[in-house]
């Protein structure tokens, strides 16, 4: 077991776990939050992609531990009390969904991209969402949900 | 009518019903729900063998390992052991024999996955392997069949052939497709008092795993409830193959009478679940120098895998699409359901549908490369007269169904002029001819769909509407929410019927002790039957309230109106909400139960005939594409889809479908290739090596429209057309584009087989002798 201490949408969490828990367990069970998903296992579809000090990562591919003193940024952290953040009203507003599931890791990564580039072209875009893997939009209108989003957030 | 009218009503964009919880994360999927601390998770032991004898089963490693609280096998089964939609022939855990590799033999029933997953390699269990039977061809040779092989037969198709002035045969192999949702699937059992059971399934059809958890738990149905909220996705997947992982679930719950979980990761669920059948379809065509097609001889092999699960109706769909938009007056359909020892292979998006339409397509295709012909002169010259053609010989399908409302001749030529298809086809002709190695091509298909499940009984659905004494509105129905939008449309469906905001209906989950005995929610008809049976019950409601309000206010009850939210009766006005709780007071019921049932269709299976379909969903594409004859790579440059959804009820939801369903299907046909070794096993059970498309390859420019003059000629919900399935055949586009490309290495038609991957483009471009040869040897 180990003792995993950090910062999870700005709140100090520390729990007991068992040494090779990987950070989405810790994030989905030890801490019930679910909005993270998993749909991989193996680093491939970025289901479970979160924040961890700012940059976007796959939280299946790390351990908890690994986390240790860290900020970590999941999709119920971003919102702004009522208000969604930026990008969370863009695929809201531009059907950027429909079964959900890939959507929470979807705006996690689309918001990095465009907090490393404020004006993505739509071929940025295309090629910054390669992580991220949704079954069932076909991709348009997350394309566009992202370039409303990077507009809304001032880009 | 004064005012704005309601908010979310039908024929407006309103968004998904659930957007705001999946864009804040808090939508509530089955492995989310909130569980008891002592729930307990559920790991399959899988067969390693494609086909072998038990000879011997010892778990006691694995029962005694540390966090492993019971091991289940076949004989801890109460009640029958059995997970199949219709035959009976899917064993939940394997008795004496296995007939896959990854087929269920035993279950671990944990505190953690973690302990779970310690176990499992514990176990012992010996196999005496016997001789297995994989691919189409091992079938076709040894005569591996799930049952005999079915004919539809429209005219005299051999003389017909026989005294075609021109003719062709070959052969197409068409591979199979992984579902991929990307939630994978999932149940949680609860266990209740008196032996009851509950389940929180991610499936299409609660019904059916309700009744056959009953069966399994010994129980009648009644003591069963399943709950289905959402879907991570689904595309036919978990049609048939949810039943496995719940019944699991609850036998877990059962036995140790705690709530148990069965939640499989996505290798467990590739080599567990079956898939779109791969087809290998071999054609005999007589046409005339016009290319009008006289006669088509179709064989249609497909791989069912070790049981039935949906085959049947899936390869009687198959049949059904064998002539796709093309009126073909003699034709023969032969269909061979190959029995191998795989997945057994289950319901995709289309159901068989898409790869009878791949047979015509090619068989259309080659006939153009023959005559030296524009393909889309070739599709046109063939189509099925239109609804309004003159004469009265309207298109007769092969299995009886008369055309009656086809419109390609509205879509095809619009969708042609708006992407600029004759000049573009020019263009990339003469682009080609210059011969480098990056070649182009250019393909418009069509799309006539179906719709209406094959299967005559289950076209029916209930649903359930209270009016709260407030005002509010719960609504339920017997369909499932997977993404497609359902919940939405009936919502805005019942919204509009009592002209209330869409916010004051309240979308619930799908529940079996709401609504019973529903079919599932397949074949594009979600919206068709649930939307009807919804607007029944809130009809039944507004009758009792006019009725009532017409006695308080000395009125006629059909001048009662209901409108933007306002209820006017006599010289009264009063809000939705007043009216209701004068109805209360008034002693009136507010809840009813709906209920449809398609009318006009029947479906004789032994002779293959009939009017399966209510009506059918048209579309068209136009794809252009660019190959590497060198490496095969290859990109869709441009897509333009002209569909018809009759009079959209949200035409956000419609347009998503269509691209969504568009993006699917090309993948289907390109990258997404199934490999299963020579010992029967899936190689490809990862996204690492099974590649489904990616945010880069959408086609760059992608324009999607709806046919606006759309109408369904049938009596529709408010005439809109089913849009889950239809969008996503119109990818053949992109085959045929591809095979467009390759036309111009060499005089011989490329021959290309689905999917179409790098290497298969590569090998045929040097079947053609393309300059991949030359170059590459340099
Ligand atoms: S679950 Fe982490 S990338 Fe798929
Ligand atoms: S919306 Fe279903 S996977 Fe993206």
């Amino acid at each position: 077991m180990t003792m995993v201490n950090l910062t999870l949408n700005g709140k100090q969490v520390s729990a007991d776990v068992p040494d090779n828990t990987l950070l989405v367990t810790f994030i989905r069970e030890t801490m019930g939050l679910t909005g993270t998903h998993v749909g991989c296992d193996t680093s491939q579809c970025g289901a479970c992609v979160v924040h961890v000090d700012g940059e976007s990562l796959k939280s299946c591919t790390m351990l908890a531990a690994g986390a240790e003193g860290a900020s970590v940024t999941t999709i119920e952290g971003i919102a702004d009390g009522d208000s969604l953040h930026p990008m969370q009203q863009a695929f809201h507003e531009n059907h950027g969904l429909q079964c959900g599931f890939c959507t929470p890791g979807m705006v996690m990564s689309a918001i990095e991209l465009v907090q490393d580039n404020p004006n993505p072209s739509e071929t940025e875009i295309r090629e910054g969402l390669e992580g991220n893997i949704c079954r069932c939009t076909g991709y348009h209108n997350i394309v566009k949900s992202v370039q409303a989003g990077a507009k809304m957030m001032g880009g | 009518m004064a005012g704005k009218g309601i908010a979310g009503d039908i024929r407006t964009a309103r968004e998904h019903d659930s957007a705001h919880k999946h864009v804040s994360g808090t939508a509530v999927y089955v492995d989310d729900i909130r569980v008891p601390d002592d729930t307990l998770v559920v790991l399959i032991g899988q067969s390693p063998h494609a086909h072998a004898r038990i000879t011997g089963i010892d778990l006691s490693a694995v029962a005694a390992a540390d966090g492993v609280v019971a091991v289940l096998t076949h004989a801890d089964i109460p009640g029958r052991n059995d997970c199949s939609p219709v035959y009976g022939d899917d064993p939940i855990l394997a008795e004496d024999v296995v007939s896959y590799a990854g087929q269920a033999v035993f279950a671990i029933v944990a505190e953690t996955m973690r302990a779970a997953r310690d176990a499992l390699p514990l176990a012992k269990i010996d196999y005496d392997p016997l001789a297995a039977v994989l691919t189409i061809e091992d079938a076709m040779r040894a005569g591996s069949w799930l049952g005999p092989s079915v004919t539809m037969e429209s005219g005299s198709p051999d003389s017909a052939l026989a005294g075609a002035p021109l003719h062709l045969s070959g052969r197409i192999e068409i591979g199979g497709q992984e579902h991929f949702y990307l939630e994978g699937q999932a149940a949680l059992a609860i266990p209740g008092e008196d032996g009851d059971m509950t389940l929180h399934c991610s499936t299409q059809h609660p019904s059916e795993i309700q009744h056959k958890a009953a069966d399994c738990l010994g129980v009648p149905n009644h003591a069963v409830t399943v709950e289905t909220r959402r879907m991570g996705g689904a595309f036919g997947g978990k049609e048939s193959q949810g039943s496995l992982p719940a019944l699991l679930a609850a036998l877990a719950a059962r036995r140790t009478g705690r709530p148990a979980k069965t939640v499989y990761d996505r290798d467990d669920d590739f080599m567990l679940t079956g898939k779109r059948h791969d087809f290998r379809i071999d054609y005999d065509v007589g046409f005339d120098s016009e290319g009008r097609i006289q006669a088509v001889l179709f064989e249609q092999a497909l791989r069912c895998g070790m049981s039935w699960d949906l085959s049947e109706a899936i390869a009687a769909r198959a049949m059904c699409h064998a002539d796709n938009a093309y009126h073909i007056p003699h034709m023969r359909v032969v269909s061979h359901r190959c029995r191998t020892h795989t997945q057994s292979n289950t319901a995709f998006r289309g159901f068989g549908g898409p790869q009878g339409m791949v047979g015509i397509e090619r068989v259309i295709d080659q006939v153009a490369h023959h005559l030296g012909l524009d393909p889309l002169v070739v599709r046109q010259r063939n189509f099925y007269p239109h609804k309004f053609s003159a004469g009265t010989v309207k298109g007769r399908t092969p299995y009886g169904q008369v055309v009656e409302d086809c419109i390609l001749q509205d879509i095809v030529p619009r969708l042609a002029a708006d992407a600029d298809y004759e000049a573009r086809r020019a263009e990339i002709e003469a682009f080609n001819r210059t011969g480098g190695m990056i070649r182009r091509g250019i393909a418009l298909t069509p799309v006539k769909f179906g719709i209406s499940f094959n299967t005559t009984f289950l076209n029916q659905a209930g649903a359930l509407v209270h009016v709260y004494s407030d005002g509010s509105v719960h609504l339920n129905h017997g369909g499932t929410e997977m993404g497609q939008g359902l919940n939405t449309k009936v919502a805005q469906i019942v919204a509009h019927e009592f002209q209330i905001d869409f916010d004051v209906v309240k979308i619930t989950a799908t529940n079996t002790g709401k609504v019973p005995n529903t079919s599932a929610t397949a074949a594009s008809s979600g919206t068709d039957l649930n939307g009807m049976a919804a607007q029944a019950a809130a009809r039944t409601i507004k009758s009792r309230m006019r009725e009532f309000l017409a006695e308080q206010h000395q009125c006629m009850p059909d001048s009662v109106t209901f409108a933007n939210g306002r209820v006017r009766a006599g010289g009264a006005q009063m809000s939705f909400a007043e009216a209701v709780k004068a109805c209360y007071l008034g002693r009136i019921s507010l809840s009813a139960t709906g209920f449809y049932a398609t009318p006009k269709i029947h479906w004789d299976k032994a002779r293959s005939c009939g009017r399966p379909f209510y009506y059918y969903a048209y579309g068209a594409a136009v794809t252009e594409v660019a190959t590497d004859l060198l490496t095969g790579e290859n990109r869709i440059l441009r897509t333009d889809i002209l569909h018809d959804v009759g009079r959209s009820l949200n035409p956000a939801i419609d347009i998503g479908q269509i691209e969504g369903g568009f993006v699917q299907g090309a993948g289907w046909l390109t990258t997404e290739e199934l490999v299963w070794d020579e010992a029967g096993r899936l190689r490809t059970h990862a996204p690492s090596t099974y590649k489904i498309p990616a945010c880069a390859d959408r086609p760059p420019v992608f324009n999607v429209a709806l046919f606006d003059d759309g109408e369904n000629t049938e009596d529709t919900i408010h005439k809109s057309k089913a849009v889950g399935e239809p969008p996503l055949m119109l990818a053949i586009s992109v085959l045929m584009a591809l095979s467009h490309a390759l036309e111009s290495v060499g005089d011989d038609y490329p021959m290309l087989d689905a999917p179409a991957t790098p290497e298969r483009l590569c090998l045929a471009a040097r079947r053609l002798g393309g300059p991949g040869i030359a170059l590459g040897d340099k």
